[in-house]
């Protein structure tokens, strides 16, 4: 597919928003659906529907085999070892959950360290500050440098005797740092320290492969990549998803249930309870599919020269002012204007059907650090043109004229 | 709808310009507001006398053009009024931020309701009224006297 040709594959494109055009820098928040992944979920709901893994007719049978060919595509996409590593959850929030549960509960003493840094989400911050008051465990944060990134000597530098896991973020969804996961997964596993990565942003931009990163944990946002919403991915190493105990109790994860003992149901179901999103999973398989079709190589490319341009036209802006300067970015310009507040600035750009987003952009660690209560946000999808940074940026001088700047 | 009619340039000199954006010295209440989900926050200092006159009202805090404005026009409003005015006169913009078309209190002057009503244009941004709002509500906390952080996100 031509690059050119990939909008039209995104119904919502033709929609007027205040009667211009759309220009959706948004993605980093939730990315728009090409038709394939709307359709898919219709067709299912329509003329396939049923519970899957639990009865024998025909419907159930199918609905299972469509359910577990999406395992296998994740699989394939994210090049796991093995089917049973892939986890589907209702989110990344909930993966992260996950493993924050199960490991602390099964790991973690008091004193023992998390170590994760300053960039991260407040979903890989809040689910370890449970365990933090729960378990009396210790949140150690490896420090940005001035361009917004983080080395892997500022986790180094961290890591103590009592480090536990290191939770980071494969791209920052403010600064647009890429961290270099697989050197600090090397560096953690040599001192026998587990690591969780949220690829929230990583995984709709980056090319994944988890044999390469080696990391224990990686958790997927299904709807930042071209997926329905209610959908996450955990990736587990199988050795941990073994040795782990069960994080929901429910039906379908069981294996033998009796009045004073209850067995749990082998991988993936002991962490697949209740009935799952089946149309989602369904549906993410077209998404996978949509993300193959355009190759990522091509996306890879078609993204970072979007990026490129980006930082080239507002840094030509006067006023405007990036946060971050990372030498690996990836898909976010974050900034702030002198005089206009982050959420004047997008209602304003609104008007003019420029979607971005405003505020701490749950990060607000980072944003402290930063000196700031806030922040503008324009971050890309595979969808975006040049011809969208343009009006992005005529959009921030139209703002700074009602400003009188 | 102009978006010129939200960004009047009274509301831009408040926004940039804030009145009273200090801290009342001696003052006998106050109260904390937050906006949780944008991070704006305000705090509101108040100085009432023997009579319960409004003797002196400031605010501190950060937000966005609208959050400061509105304010910047509330402290320069409420000062002189009398307590029992000044409740008359939030319930009476906040009920007109949220469904009246005009204001009615009979505790402002023609002029006060035509500053007050520059602030009308966010009715039409359901996703900035609470930018509006936010001051007048820690005002009202504030006269109460319920030491209650106000939360955006716990009012209706």
């Amino acid at each position: 597919m031509s690059i050119s040709d990939i909008k039209k594959e995104f119904p919502i494109f033709s929609n007027k928003i205040h009667n211009n055009d759309l220009v959706y820098l948004d993605s980093a928040n939730s990315s728009q659906k090409p038709q394939s992944v709307i359709d898919r979920v219709n067709q299912f709901y329509t003329n396939e529907f049923s519970n899957i893994g639990r009865s024998v007719h025909y419907l159930a049978v199918a609905a299972t085999n469509l359910y577990e060919n999406t395992r296998s595509s994740v699989q394939k996409y994210i090049n796991a070892k093995d089917k049973n590593e892939i986890v589907f959850t209702k989110g990344a929030t909930e993966a992260i959950n996950l493993v924050a549960n199960t490991f602390g509960q099964k790991y973690l003493e008091p004193g023992d360290e998390i170590l994760i840094t300053e960039l991260e989400h407040h979903s890989n911050y809040v689910p370890w500050h449970f365990l933090r008051q729960s378990k009396g465990i210790k949140i150690e944060f490896a420090e940005i440098n001035d361009d917004g990134e983080i080395t892997l000597e500022s986790i180094e530098k961290k890591i103590t005797s009592k480090t536990k896991l290191i939770a980071i973020t494969h791209l920052s969804n403010v600064t647009g740092a890429v961290l270099p996961v697989k050197e600090i997964t090397e560096l953690a596993h040599s001192k026998g320290i587990a690591v969780l990565v949220d690829g929230c942003q990583g995984a709709p931009h980056l090319k994944l492969d988890m044999q390469d990163i080696d990391c224990d944990f990686y958790a997927i946002s299904c709807h930042k990549m071209y997926g329905p919403t209610g959908l996450g991915v955990l990736y587990a190493k199988k050795k941990w998803l073994e040795e782990l105990p069960p994080y929901q109790g429910g039906g379908g994860m069981i294996n033998d249930v009796k009045k004073d003992s209850i067995t749990y149901g082998d991988l993936p179901n002991k962490y697949e309870a209740g009935t799952m999103a089946t149309a989602q999973v369904i549906a993410f398989d077209q998404s996978i599919k949509f993300l193959e079709k355009v190759g990522i190589e091509s996306m890879i490319t078609h993204e970072q020269e979007l990026i490129e341009y980006g930082q080239e036209i507002l840094r030509k802006n006067n006023s405007v002012k990036l946060i971050g300067n990372p030498k690996n970015r990836a898909a976010v310009l974050s900034f702030t204007i002198e005089g206009v507040h982050p959420h004047d600035i997008a209602t304003i750009l609104d008007e003019d059907g420029v979607a971005i987003r405003a505020g701490h952009h749950c990060c607000q660690i980072l944003h402290d650090k930063l000196g700031i209560s806030a922040s503008a946000r324009a971050s890309l999808g595979v969808y975006n043109t040049k011809d969208d940074l343009d009006q992005l940026n005529s959009s921030i001088n139209n703002c700074k004229k009602i400003f009188n700047l | 709808m102009d978006i010129k009619e939200l960004y009047q340039e009274i509301i831009l000199e408040h926004g940039k310009n804030p009145h009273n954006l200090r801290k009342t010295e001696n003052f006998n209440k106050d109260a904390v507001g937050k906006n949780p989900l944008c991070g704006d926050n305000v705090h509101v200092f108040l100085k009432l006398n023997e009579n319960n006159k409004v003797e002196d009202i400031s605010f501190e805090g950060s937000g966005c053009a609208i959050s400061m404005a509105s304010a910047s026009i509330m402290t320069d409003l409420i000062k002189g009024k009398e307590e029992n005015e000044v409740k008359e006169i939030v319930n009476d913009f906040l009920g007109m931020i949220k469904e009246n078309p005009e204001l009615e209190s009979k505790n402002l002057e023609e002029d006060e309701k035509t500053k007050l009503m520059c602030l009308s244009g966010v009715k039409k941004y359901p996703m900035r009224v609470k930018c509006a709002t936010l001051s007048w509500h820690t005002l009202i906390s504030a006269i109460d006297n319920t030491q209650e952080e106000i939360n955006t996100e716990q009012l209706d």
